[in-house]
């Protein structure tokens, strides 16, 4: 239930997003989640690719830096309250979060999260019968 | 172990011997340059000189200086001593702003070219046994053509590939057995990333010795280059205006590059006050050449800073030792009225882990005060998915310098491989106060 992430380091500079993009569809690999955090100095392009092995090899042929993390995703209801309740039962387990990202189309809420330890929180998720969602299934969507 | 010198007779001979040598020569000299240069002949009239006055080394301080202005105003052949019938060599140092400085050596000038150089070869042990690929440019520069003259007196194997064409350069170097690398250091690390990115392994080359020189490079760099390239990296000393290359070289001790001292007389001043400088002390190279023929050269200032030193040295050679350049004034960058020289920043980068030697040092005066920017590539494991961590390096890496240099810099991450490598002398530096 543990996902890779690829993290792409990026300098301020026009274009520059649009390049990996590129690269990537040319190679024909879709990318199921991303998020870009920036900062005045540079950017982290984190996302979610159907080949991680792959897209990694070709992005750094490209010459750009990607380190591989690992997150775990879940879906959650729709509602007032769900993230909350999800998140408490990380912090009741002692499990930090560096970061999240997400979005609720319909019904449920989608959430990429990492957290300071993917394995123990697939643990407490699993404990508490929330709905993980694997590598395989974010390709589907 | 015997160490291997070319020419025992001059490389250790005794200091009051060479003193005598020196002056003899510089008498000889001194009486071409008056009657054959008449730009020399009217600067030492100015000062009341004449041929007779100059008797031995102690004599030099009289002497006027020369800087590359003069040789400038002389183009192109204005400060030559022999009829351009007995020049056989023209070379010439690419001027970034005017005219080139242009040099011509005599039959004999090149002969004693080749004899440095091949003092400088057999010192870092390159033989006959040698294939010696020398990545140096080629044609109006000194670089190619001076190493190419000495591998060949020593008996190398020469491969004269000339700088530039990287993939030619491991196709060679594989297939030849290139035992011997000649080219700028920042040349030489390039290539080493170009080995790693290769399909060739290390241990399929047989290279052994690297022969780096042309621009001014750290102890810490050495280090750097000799860890990548599994070799031992003897630095080289020389400027055109001199001779070339060949002008002093590494022992395999390398603490100094021992000058050609019967050839090239040198002296260290203060910059400032032209004053000559005790033993020891730091300040600007001066030479005189006095075995020159085409162009001999009176007090030549050559902008590098460095010092000297007489005791005789570990490897048996009597010849005066000169610290490693790290600084040309000419490099010297004053930041809010503090000095500055780019190599001290490579120090720093060389010194932490988590950075490479590819950097850019922007500057530029905003309100009236200089900024300074350092845009600086960090190893590839540490572009971090944290923005936390990169933060922490950005502000490590600008403590680290800070502390060094006495100055405030703004430190900015880039891209791996995105700082230009240089097939030639590495630029470092933009100075945007000068472009305006
Ligand atoms: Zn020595």
């Amino acid at each position: 239930m543990i996902i890779e992430q690829l993290s792409v380091f990026l300098e301020n500079r026009s274009g520059r997003l649009h390049e990996v993009f590129e690269i990537l569809g040319k190679n024909n690999i879709n990318v199921s989640a991303c998020s870009l955090a920036d900062t005045s100095e540079f950017g982290i392009l984190r996302l979610i690719p159907s080949d991680p092995i792959q897209a990694r090899e070709i992005l750094k042929k490209n010459l750009f830096s990607v380190n591989v993390s690992e997150v775990i995703s879940f879906a959650a209801p729709n509602s007032p309250g769900a993230l909350s309740r999800t998140l408490k039962i990380l912090a009741d387990a002692g499990i930090g979060v560096d970061y999240l990202y997400g979005f609720s189309p319909g019904e449920k809420s989608f959430i990429v999260l990492r957290p300071d330890d993917a394995a123990k929180a697939v643990a407490e998720f699993q404990k508490h019968e929330m709905e993980l969602l694997s590598a395989s299934d974010l390709y589907k969507f | 172990m015997e160490i291997s010198i070319w020419n025992r007779h001059f490389e250790t001979m005794p200091r009051e011997q060479m003193k005598n040598v020196q002056s003899e020569r510089l008498r000889e000299a001194i009486e071409r340059v008056y009657y054959n240069v008449p730009y020399y002949r009217a600067k030492m009239q100015e000062k009341g000189l004449g041929p007779e006055h100059i008797k031995s080394v102690d004599d030099l301080n009289k002497l006027p200086f020369t800087t590359k202005q003069d040789l400038r105003d002389n183009y192109p052949f204005g400060l030559f001593a022999l009829p351009m019938s007995e020049i056989i060599r023209l070379h010439a140092s690419s001027g970034t702003t005017g005219r080139p400085t242009v040099v011509g050596y005599s039959r004999r000038d090149i002969a004693v070219w080749s004899e440095v150089m091949a003092r400088t070869l057999t010192s870092a042990g390159v033989s006959k046994n040698d294939f010696i690929q020398i990545a140096y440019g080629y044609g109006l520069f000194t670089g190619g053509l001076g190493l190419h003259y000495g591998g060949e007196k020593v008996g190398a194997s020469v491969i004269p590939i000339s700088g530039g064409n990287t993939r030619k350069q491991l196709q060679l170097m594989n297939d030849f057995g290139s035992t011997v690398l000649a080219c700028t250091p920042s040349y030489a690390s390039y290539l080493a990333e170009a080995i790693d990115e290769s399909d060739i392994r290390r241990e399929d080359l047989k290279l052994r010795v690297g022969i780096f020189g042309a621009e001014p490079w750290t102890d810490n760099m050495r280090k750097e280059i000799e860890k990548k390239l599994k070799i031992k990296a003897f630095d080289i000393y020389g400027l055109s205006e001199i001779i070339g290359p060949g002008v002093s070289f590494d022992c395999e001790y390398q603490n100094g590059l021992h000058i050609n001292e019967d050839h090239f007389i040198p002296e260290i001043i203060d910059p400032d006050t032209l004053e000559v400088l005790p033993e020891g002390e730091l300040g600007e190279l001066v030479f005189t050449t006095v075995t020159k023929e085409g162009l001999p050269i009176i007090r030549y200032r050559t902008r590098d800073l460095t010092r000297l030193h007489f005791e005789t040295c570990r490897c048996g050679r009597t010849l005066v030792r000169m610290e490693k350049c790290t600084g040309r004034s000419d490099d010297m960058l004053i930041i809010r009225g503090v000095n500055l020289f780019p190599s001290q920043i490579e120090s720093v980068l060389l010194e932490m882990d988590e950075t490479t030697p590819h950097y850019l040092l922007v500057v530029d005066r905003i309100n009236n005060l200089d900024t300074l920017e350092l845009h600086v590539e960090v190893e590839d494991r540490f572009y971090q998915d944290k923005i936390s961590e990169l933060q922490n390096l950005g502000k490590k890496i600008k403590n680290q310098i800070e502390s060094t240099i006495g100055l405030t810099v703004n430190v900015k991450l880039v891209e791996p491989k995105t700082i230009e490598r240089s097939e030639g002398k590495a630029r470092r530096v933009i100075d945007k106060r000068k472009i305006r």
